[in-house]
């Protein structure tokens, strides 16, 4: 366990492939309480994370974004759908268990405070992983005090406080140095600065920047806001209604967006120039619900460029300009009059 | 053109058996109709209380006030019952971040917006829900008739939100006071609710008050902008001075630390520390702590607010030493050149 993941399959290879993951939430009501309607909170989504890149996975509320970040975990089992992690395929004959997975890949929740067990102190918090998969507690008890140390809290002073002594953006330093305690390779920073203030949140971006760079680490930064997904990733995923709109690099993303839902998201920032204010609402209305999700494109119902195609067949993501697209107007022969 | 609200050297004291809290220390602006004040500032600041001092919304027993608030002429700390009622609601009224909570979940929609009407005008029933669905349709909400009848979880977090902007605006209020009202909504309804707002504010000629801990969007809204911390303001300005020439270096910390587009790469610039803790009178510059600049005598006395130039107030002593920071003139125009790459909607 002491031991740093080795690298396996090289640099080219993907660090974590999943493949046509699937993730349905019944709601149950129907007679007997059977499951009537479901939330298709993920459905049949493909991504690869290649090793030491930030990918940045953006998108509104019920989008399915942190659907993703958990079956990644494997916080959640997914209906369908296989994943594999530097070459080992996860939960299968011959492969790696749910456990080996756990260990090298770990997760920084949203709210600090409820993410941390309140009886624990700091340094207890910090070592429970590391007991738990076999270090001696006096070895473990050493390398929390090391971590704290390096996201930034002197352990003299923090290591025997408990979760409610510290403020907002120490509790969460505190998470993510719980997130490397096991010397994982990849980490899933789930809307991981989003309840801080923004002088906090800058602390807090730096120091992921220096932990990635000196463990050599690969982030899935998973945020709502554009900027600050902009600030650290290497490639981003757009996501609407449980599925990926648009995925490419984040010059090609934030330069040249070609799916309408991302154009609307980046036109929908507000403006720092009081000269440059906002005229109009780049899109109208809410998220539709993720339960009964439109036919064909899920955007659809929003996009100003809709046509009869949209409602009748799904767009696949295609290479379209340095990234890859689901949108008809993007497809050769699609139909859509704008198509090319 | 004479002020709507002018609040004067405001303190709002919190007082429980355990501890005491300061949150609040000598607040003094005023807004106009038809102007948009945005109130900027971190958790903590003190922004929210003043917001709800406007009111008297903090529980009297506990709450102690000083100063002056007067809405237009009337002093508001000094009234009491029904005088109070009135004003709630029928001169201010609010918007809250969370819609979800401010409605009752168990009426519909039209019957709370009718309900207010009828408590604060007289109006008939059947005048009160005509009311009530001008209002929605002020509101910009598609099919109101039908809307009128919807239960508060039938709606959306977006369209929520504008029933609540319809609900404050019931009784032709003067002046608005918004508490974050687009923290908790998706960015594509986030900018459409501040439209909203933006437009609603021209039409009726209001008095906004905006509070945010978001540069964007305080900017996108205000005519002028205060920043607050430690309960007080620390600057106050209109918004392009505000962006243009901030003055005071917390000011400039937030700008340096707010995240945006063409910072890739780029080291963050954070304030270093944490706010104070607000169980004492702030004897000093409460920033100075975290300050880069920090002197003497900073630590020595509170700094007054003064006017840096026209309009535009610092409480800061070393302001006048200090050339306006090439760094940040050099991120906002950055910014400038990245919006105007957008691709334009439609």
């Amino acid at each position: 366990m002491d031991t740093v993941m080795k690298d396996r399959g090289g640099p080219a290879q993907p660090l974590l492939l999943a493949r046509d993951l699937r993730k349905h939430f019944p709601i149950p009501g129907g007679l007997l309480g059977r499951a009537t309607r479901v939330v298709r909170a993920v459905d049949d989504l493909s991504l690869s994370v290649e090793k030491g890149e930030t990918l940045g996975v953006v998108g509104e509320s019920g989008c399915g974004k942190s659907t993703v970040a958990r079956l990644l975990m494997r916080l959640l089992k997914p209906d369908r759908g296989t994943m594999v992690l530097d070459g080992d395929p996860v939960d299968e004959p011959h492969g790696i268990t749910v456990n080996e997975l756990r260990r090298q890949v770990q997760m920084v929740f949203q709210d600090s405070y409820a993410s941390l067990n309140p009886r624990l102190t700091i340094v207890e918090t910090l070592a429970f992983a590391p007991k738990a998969h076999g270090l001696p507690a006096a070895e473990a008890r050493a390398r929390s005090r090391d971590l704290l140390a390096k996201v930034g809290l002197d352990p003299n002073s923090f290591a025997d406080r408990y979760p409610h002594e510290l403020s907002g953006g120490q509790r969460q330093r505190v998470n993510i140095a719980r997130a490397l305690a096991l010397r994982p390779r990849l980490v899933i920073l789930d809307e991981a600065v989003s309840a801080l203030d923004k002088s906090v949140e800058a602390q807090v971006l730096n120091m992921l920047v220096d932990l990635k760079n000196e463990f050599g680490l690969t982030y899935v930064f998973i945020s709502h806001d554009l900027n600050v997904v902009q600030y650290l990733s290497d490639r981003v995923m757009v996501m609407y209604l449980g599925k990926i709109v648009e995925i490419g690099s984040v010059d090609a993303i934030y330069g040249d967006p070609q799916h309408p839902y991302t154009q609307a998201l980046l036109s929908a920032r507000p403006s720092m120039d009081p000269r440059k204010r906002t005229r109009e609402a780049p899109i109208q209305g809410d998220p539709p619900n993720p339960i009964d999700p439109p036919s064909g494109c899920r955007f659809r119902t929003r996009c100003p460029f809709a046509e009869d195609v949209c409602a009748k067949a799904e767009p696949l993501l295609n290479a379209s300009g340095a990234q890859e697209v689901a949108c008809h107007m993007r497809i050769r022969g699609s139909g859509h009059t704008k198509a090319p | 053109m004479s002020d709507l609200l002018s609040v004067q050297d405001l303190h709002v004291t919190f007082v429980t058996p355990d501890r005491t809290v300061h949150a609040v220390n000598g607040v003094s602006f005023s807004v106009k109709r038809g102007e948009t004040l945005g109130i900027l500032g971190e958790s903590g600041s003190g922004k929210s209380v003043t917001l709800r001092s406007i009111l008297k919304l903090h529980p009297e027993h506990r709450t102690r006030w000083s100063g002056s608030i007067k809405l237009e002429g009337d002093e508001v700390l000094s009234m009491t019952g029904g005088a109070l009622a009135d004003l709630r609601g029928n001169r201010v009224s609010m918007i809250f971040q969370e819609p979800a909570t401010a409605f009752d979940p168990v009426f519909t929609i039209g019957h709370q917006i009718a309900e207010t009407i009828k408590r604060h005008t007289g109006k008939s029933e059947s005048d009160a829900w005509k009311r009530a669905k001008e209002l929605l349709e002020l509101a910009r909400i598609p099919s109101p008739a039908q809307r009128l009848k919807a239960y508060p979880h039938e709606m959306s977090g977006g369209m929520r939100q504008r029933a609540m902007i319809a609900l404050a605006l019931s009784c032709n209020p003067s002046l608005l006071l918004a508490d974050e009202p687009t923290t908790a909504l998706d960015a594509t309804v986030q900018i459409q609710v501040l439209l909203l707002i933006r437009e609603l504010q021209r039409e009726l000629d209001l008095g906004v008050i905006f509070v945010t801990h978001d540069i964007g969007v305080a900017v996108e809204v205000s005519d002028r902008i205060g920043v607050m911390y430690a309960g007080k303001l620390v600057e106050l300005g209109g918004v392009e001075q505000m962006v243009d020439a901030p003055r005071h270096p917390y000011t400039r910390g937030l700008l340096a630390s707010t995240v945006h587009g063409g910072m890739r790469g780029q080291r963050l610039e954070a304030i270093p520390g944490a706010p104070p803790d607000l169980a004492e009178v702030p004897a000093a510059c409460s920033f100075a702590p975290r300050c880069k600049y920090a002197e003497a005598q900073c630590l020595a006395a509170p700094p007054p607010l003064t006017a840096a130039t026209e309009g535009h107030l610092v409480r800061c002593v070393g302001r006048i030493d200090r050339a306006i920071s090439g760094h940040l003139a050099g991120n906002a125009r950055t910014h400038i050149v990245d919006r105007t790459g957008h691709i334009p909607p439609g």
